[in-house]
């Protein structure tokens, strides 16, 4: 244990976690939206994997990274206006047609994979960007300010979300259509435009969690995510639908996982637990979920399509 | 009907439209088209064609565990006149169960399980199919079952040679390995690279993390970071979520070896040597022995002395001469049975 605690080893290893933190956080700021308006979903993987793709072909093909970033906001929007669509206009059974996007996105990815790329090709990394000065802070530095743009921009996220829900009319509305709409609907907020509005950014916000993750490793190959969307759709209610709350949450799961990887890679984890200890990032979010979701109330209309006078 | 059953009935419809393209899409069925056969030999071709079925847990160009088989097959392609179909990117046991039990009623001559993890499904389904006949690796188990043979790979000799290069090419004392779950070659290979490492150096600090997954791509890239932390300038690791890992090697300008595939392409600055699977030293026996009546049974191996693992040099590496002779040396000793790996499954 003595060799994790080192000044180095610990700033390395929360700098990994944070890197890990960074796609769940985007993912699950964008779902927050979504969920705080009263439309969950459940296809959030999905969408992750296709701007994953869509970034990653679009650097292979120009080599832009930023241009990347934008085709993954583009995809992850467009996914967005079809799940709103469905959702919103046709009512559907939210939690079924999320799986619905899901396998779509995952089976989609992977065929554009297959038939444009065929087999793994690394592209340009994200570059981690030094912020002046701050960078050069012992420990901290490396921990925070030698991170991608869009690791940046993740945690930036945070308080422009929590600014939006809480500081403004629009977040007003946003609340208001997530736990009485019929209310809202009376008082003149049109509650399917609110819910359009917030399902198409936070799709747009899954599919940069998607490029996230593809331009930070360089390489795309099939279920990319692993389950990223499915967790970060965990940490919204892990962060009781409060932006500060996701950000906690996310980096409770990125710092976990980084923890047990940098205990492997220094043998204090034992070979023979290797497997166990995989599953700690999973089972130590479930537990604080469970002892943070109790305290708090989900939107009361979440899930529920509206229709007026219904 | 009113419009809300209307709107149910086609909301209903749009979903499963869009899961069953999405289902569709993720777990395709591909027959094959002709490779040059690379096998020469003197089987004559049959009338019919003998009817190959693979399932496989990742792409079947992934540069890895599964294009290792595939490859295999179509080398086989002529020589046999197979008539090949692929089912890869089962990476869920219980959708590969459903393509081995199709591939089965079929009347597939052989339905190749790839992947340990399907261990389970093909001891349950061969019971249902006893004329057919079922091949599965990476293993050692034919379940006592006359259809079922077992395949494995010794991956701890080519292992052991590559980590005797590794502690001889490693300037700072520190080699990573990056590997998925502590079983099967995956195992054999790490066990018999870090013993071929420490034979070779024996102050070597060789460090090992299994991610606990074959997929993550995202883990192993992190793992490899963190052996990049800790000094390493020599890596490796096994299955097809390394390309994550490869990509750090590149990034910090790392050496690289590879396994199961030839993964120079995916760093060609970095990977020093790969040790190559050619499964179709087994799978020629295993077809001749179906052929001859026996459809299962028996277990068989891939070794360095049998030429199914062969280490591929990337050309372009500034390999020095010193280097490449201890591991054409640890090759020799391997195959003369001068050097035991030390590994076991």
């Amino acid at each position: 244990m003595s060799k994790f605690l080192t000044i180095s080893v610990l700033t390395a290893t929360a700098a990994s976690g944070i890197r890990l933190a960074a796609p769940f956080l985007l993912a699950s700021l964008g779902e927050t939206m979504g969920q705080r308006s009263g439309v969950l979903n459940l296809g959030v993987e999905g969408v992750m994997l296709l701007g994953a793709f869509g970034s990653y072909y679009t650097v292979l093909q120009t080599g832009d990274l930023w241009l990347a970033a934008i085709v993954g906001v583009a995809i992850g929007a467009i996914m967005g206006l079809i799940t709103a669509v469905v959702s919103v206009t046709l009512k559907a059974e939210q939690g079924i047609s999320g799986i619905g996007v899901f396998l779509f996105g995952l089976g989609m990815s992977d065929l554009l994979y297959q038939k444009l790329v065929g087999t793994p090709r690394p592209v340009a990394q994200l570059p981690a960007v030094n912020i002046p000065f701050l960078a050069d802070i012992p420990g901290f530095g490396k921990m925070l300010f030698r991170q991608s743009l869009l690791v940046y921009l993740a945690i930036l996220l945070v308080p422009a979300l929590a600014f939006v829900l809480n500081r403004t009319t629009y977040g007003t509305k946003i609340k208001a259509v997530g736990e009485n709409p019929a209310a809202a609907d009376s008082l003149g907020v049109s509650v399917n435009r609110i819910r359009y509005s917030t399902v198409v950014l936070g799709n747009a916000l899954a599919g940069l969690a998607g490029a996230t993750l593809a331009m930070e490793l360089g390489i795309f190959q099939q279920n990319l995510t692993q389950g990223a969307g499915f967790i970060a759709v965990a940490l919204v209610y892990f962060g009781a639908w409060r932006p500060w709350g996701v950000l906690a949450g996310s980096l409770l799961y990125g710092l976990v996982a980084a923890i047990v990887l940098q205990w492997k890679t220094l043998g204090i984890i034992p070979l023979s637990a290797s497997d166990l200890a995989a599953t700690a990032p999973a089972l130590i979010t479930i537990v604080a979920l469970v002892v943070v979701a109790r305290r708090f109330r989900q939107p009361a209309a979440l899930a529920k399509a509206y229709e007026r006078g219904a | 009907m009113n419009r809300k059953l209307l709107r149910t009935t086609s909301l209903v419809a749009l979903v499963a439209v869009a899961a069953l393209i999405g289902a569709a899409c993720s777990n395709k069925k591909t027959p094959t088209t002709a490779t040059s056969g690379a096998t020469t030999g003197a089987a004559t071709t049959p009338a019919e064609p003998f009817k190959v079925a693979i399932v496989a847990p990742s792409a079947p160009n992934d540069l890895a565990f599964t294009q290792s088989m595939v490859d295999a097959v179509n080398r086989l392609k002529d020589q046999y006149n197979l008539d090949i179909a692929v089912s890869d990117s089962l990476f869920v046991v219980e959708d590969a169960a459903a393509a081995i039990r199709d591939y089965a009623s079929k009347g597939y001559d052989l339905v190749i399980a790839h992947g340990s993890q399907f261990g389970g499904s093909v001891q349950e389904i061969a019971a249902d199919f006893p004329d057919v006949s079922f091949a599965w690796g990476t293993a050692g188990d034919t379940f006592r079952l006359p259809n079922v043979f077992a395949y494995q790979a010794a991956s701890d000799q080519g292992g052991y040679v590559m980590g005797q290069m590794a502690a001889a090419l490693s300037q700072s004392g520190v080699i990573g390995m990056v590997g998925p779950i502590e079983v099967g070659d995956a195992k054999l290979y790490v066990d018999g690279f870090k013993n071929g490492a420490v034979a070779e150096k024996s102050t070597v600090d060789v460090r090992v993390n299994y991610t606990g997954s074959f997929s993550d791509v995202a883990l192993a890239s992190e793992a490899a970071k963190s052996f990049v932390d800790a000094g390493a300038d020599v890596m490796t690791g096994s299955a097809q979520m390394v390309v994550g890992a490869v990509g750090v090697a590149k990034e910090n300008n790392v050496a690289w070896f590879g396994t199961q595939s030839n993964q120079t392409s995916l760093a060609p600055e970095v990977v020093v040597a790969s040790q190559v699977y050619h499964w179709e030293v087994v799978l020629s026996q295993i077809i001749d022995a179906i052929k001859a009546g026996t459809l299962g049974g028996q277990t068989y191996n891939i070794d360095l002395a049998n030429g199914g693992e062969v280490i591929e040099f990337n050309a372009d590496y500034a390999l020095s001469d010193e280097v490449k002779a201890i591991g054409d040396a640890a090759v020799q000793g391997i195959k003369d049975g001068t050097i035991d790996t030390g590994a076991s499954a």
